[in-house]
């Protein structure tokens, strides 16, 4: 029962972590290596929100996100869209911009043990004999609206449908009269405000500590590799994968062993299937 | 505007056109015209621990040419074979821990200990990455950086190859003349042999497998084996870098699979000019010496690269090494238009 519980949580907190990285990949094809500095910036900005300035909780978490959705439209506006196209210049360049983050954050002092967030809610239940903080239940529910109102979004209003033709043809929504480079801007912002989302519902749970934007840049791109890059629901899927086989190796095997689940994921579905779960209509492109 | 209706003109020299056949060889101007910049390059890599004012920047001069070898075997990589290795750091450290195992447990000398570092490093590191040679452009990059992280925190958790602690106690160079010219020599000798290399019939073939690998395949080429023998060779200089650092520093930790190995030979590579060998050496020189005077600045020196390599990538990605080649060969002039 413990399993299967935090399994759930452990799947639910990777898919909301890989969310952004697959979304902005799917639609404007680049690579965004500057997402777990933006997960871990999120959860700075709102500690200062929080701390320095005193604002309550909910405002705070709203400015921040506009303001990491800002820094996103940026890094696509100044840095990402001169470069696009060209993979390696993409790769390098947002993962400079992701390192520059943090360990510029790093430099500022934000370092060590005292940076936490406070969770939303205090107390916790007993679900089938097994104690669950509130915390954990809100993320959830959280992390399972964010998908609803994603696949709403996607689906039932025009940007979002402009979004999805682009992802699936960008040549042809050009000619619909679809802009693509406002449309990349706006998936970097929603990509973004997703990444700092996550770090906002994920960071009460521990400290917030510069590595963790390394661990969550690495996850997000094990989930989105297993799940077939660009594809949301393979995401889910694989975030649930990884997920529980991570709960699983704590449980059986230790705590050490997390990150390795992740690498060898990565490494079995690049080998057998290097289109992931859910990426066919893309593999005869991606194999070599 | 007049200058609208203007634009520039690039035209090769006449010097250069005549240097490339056999008419090279009629007179000492052209003669020296191909030699003078690879000489400048030869003797100023052979004079710089003479001229440099002291233990610590001969020092810095070795670890140069450490963060050198990495770049040349990145640009080749990336440039030659269309292999973007995010994973420098893999390098340095299967090469690096080898060569302390070797020495400290084995008690062979740092003469023996490198080459055979070199070797069997670069057949580990091209096992490892054997899987994913089929992969090419984002995936082969997010597996490679994988590697040096995930090799980390399995070191970590298994408690092996001395754990956080390290390896102590590894032997030093003879001296640290030794130390500097081994260092230079290979670098001196990778860029030369790699730029002869590159332009056999083995080196068409790489190109060929960056250019279109289906063409390569289709002509009956096995590009899984050539990719294999491209990462042999880059790992090999990776593995050697690692091995001298190891000797250098007489220490072998996980700091070895550290960042700086992946980034600032990616940085280097970006300023100096990729795709020419010789760029990422010259920014390697630019980039490794400033980054010593930055080092009371703690990360922020990573900060300050990663904005550079930012500038350069967005604004400048030709490097300066192309720039100057460009500026060497052709003269530029406006014409109307």
């Amino acid at each position: 029962m413990d399993i299967l519980i935090y399994g759930t949580i452990n799947s639910v907190a990777l898919a909301i972590m890989a969310l952004g990285f697959a979304l902005v990949y799917g639609i404007s094809r680049v690579p965004n290596f500057a997402h777990g500095s933006i997960y871990v910036l999120a959860g700075f900005i709102t500690w200062s929100f929080l701390r320095t300035l005193g604002l309550p909780y909910f405002w705070s978490v709203i400015i921040t996100l506009l303001i990491v959705g800002f820094a996103g439209a940026l890094l696509y506006q100044f840095i990402l869209i001169r470069v696009r196209g060209m993979a390696i210049s993409e790769i390098i360049a947002s993962y400079a911009v992701g390192i520059a983050i943090l360990e510029g954050l790093r430099w500022g002092g934000f370092r060590g043990m005292s940076y936490t967030l406070p969770v939303f809610a205090e107390g916790s239940v007993m679900i089938g004999g097994v104690p669950v903080d509130f915390h954990r239940i809100i993320m959830v529910l959280v992390g399972a609206g964010i998908f609803v109102g994603l696949y709403l979004f996607t689906h039932y209003t025009r940007i979002g449908l402009a979004l999805r033709g682009m992802a699936q043809d960008e040549r042809a929504a050009l000619m619909l009269g679809i802009d693509s480079d406002l449309m990349a801007v706006v998936s970097m912002v929603i990509g973004a405000m997703l990444a700092g989302m996550a770090g906002i519902l994920l960071l009460p749970l521990g400290n917030i500590v510069v590595e963790a934007g390394y661990n969550v840049l690495i996850l997000a791109i094990a989930v989105c590799i297993v799940g077939g890059l660009g594809s949301w629901g393979g995401a889910v899927l694989a975030a649930f994968l990884i997920g529980f086989a991570q709960i699983l190796t704590v449980v059986y095997l230790g705590s050490h062993y997390q990150m390795v689940v992740a690498l060898l994921a990565i490494i079995f579905t690049l080998i057998l299937k290097p289109s992931g779960l859910f990426g066919l209509q893309k593999q005869l492109e991606e194999r070599v | 505007m007049s200058s609208t209706h203007r634009r520039k003109e690039r035209i090769d020299r006449g010097i250069k056109v005549r240097t490339e056949g056999l008419y090279a060889l009629m007179s000492w101007r052209e003669l020296s015209y191909l030699t003078l910049p690879r000489l400048v390059l030869i003797v100023g890599m052979l004079v710089l621990p003479f001229v440099m004012p002291g233990m610590y920047w001969q020092k810095v001069i070795t670890i140069v040419c450490i963060y050198a070898m990495i770049a040349i075997g990145f640009d080749f990589l990336a440039h030659y074979v269309g292999l973007v290795s995010l994973g420098g750091a893999f390098f340095i450290g299967a090469g690096g821990y080898l060569a302390a195992i070797l020495n400290s447990s084995y008690g062979l000398p740092p003469l023996l200990t490198i080459p055979i570092a070199t070797v069997l490093g670069a057949a580990i590191c091209t096992l490892l990455l054997l899987p994913c040679l089929p992969l090419r452009g984002v995936y082969f990059a997010i597996v490679t950086l994988m590697y040096p992280l995930v090799l980390a925190r399995i070191i970590e958790a298994l408690d092996i190859l001395g754990g956080t602690d390290g390896i102590m106690g590894v032997d030093s160079f003879a001296s640290s003349w030794v130390e500097q010219y081994v260092a230079i020599g290979m670098v001196l000798v990778f860029v030369f042999a790699l730029r002869r290399l590159v332009n056999t019939d083995l080196g068409l073939v790489f190109r060929a497998v960056k250019d279109n690998d289906q063409a390569v395949r289709a002509s009956g080429m096995n590009i899984s084996y050539y990719k294999a023998v491209a990462v042999f060779l880059a790992s090999a200089m990776g593995c050697l870098a690692g091995a001298c650092l190891v000797h250098i520093y007489m220490w072998a930790g996980i700091s070895l699979f550290a960042l700086d190995f992946s980034i600032i030979p990616i940085a280097a590579t970006v300023i100096g000019g990729g795709g020419t060998i010789v760029g990422p050496v010259l920014g390697c020189l630019i980039l490794v010496p400033i980054s010593e005077l930055l080092r009371e600045f703690g990360t922020l020196r990573i900060v300050f690269y990663s904005l550079i390599l930012v500038g350069f990538i967005v604004f400048r990605s030709e490097g300066i090494m192309v720039f100057g080649e460009r500026k060497y060969h052709q003269f530029q002039r406006w014409v109307r238009v």
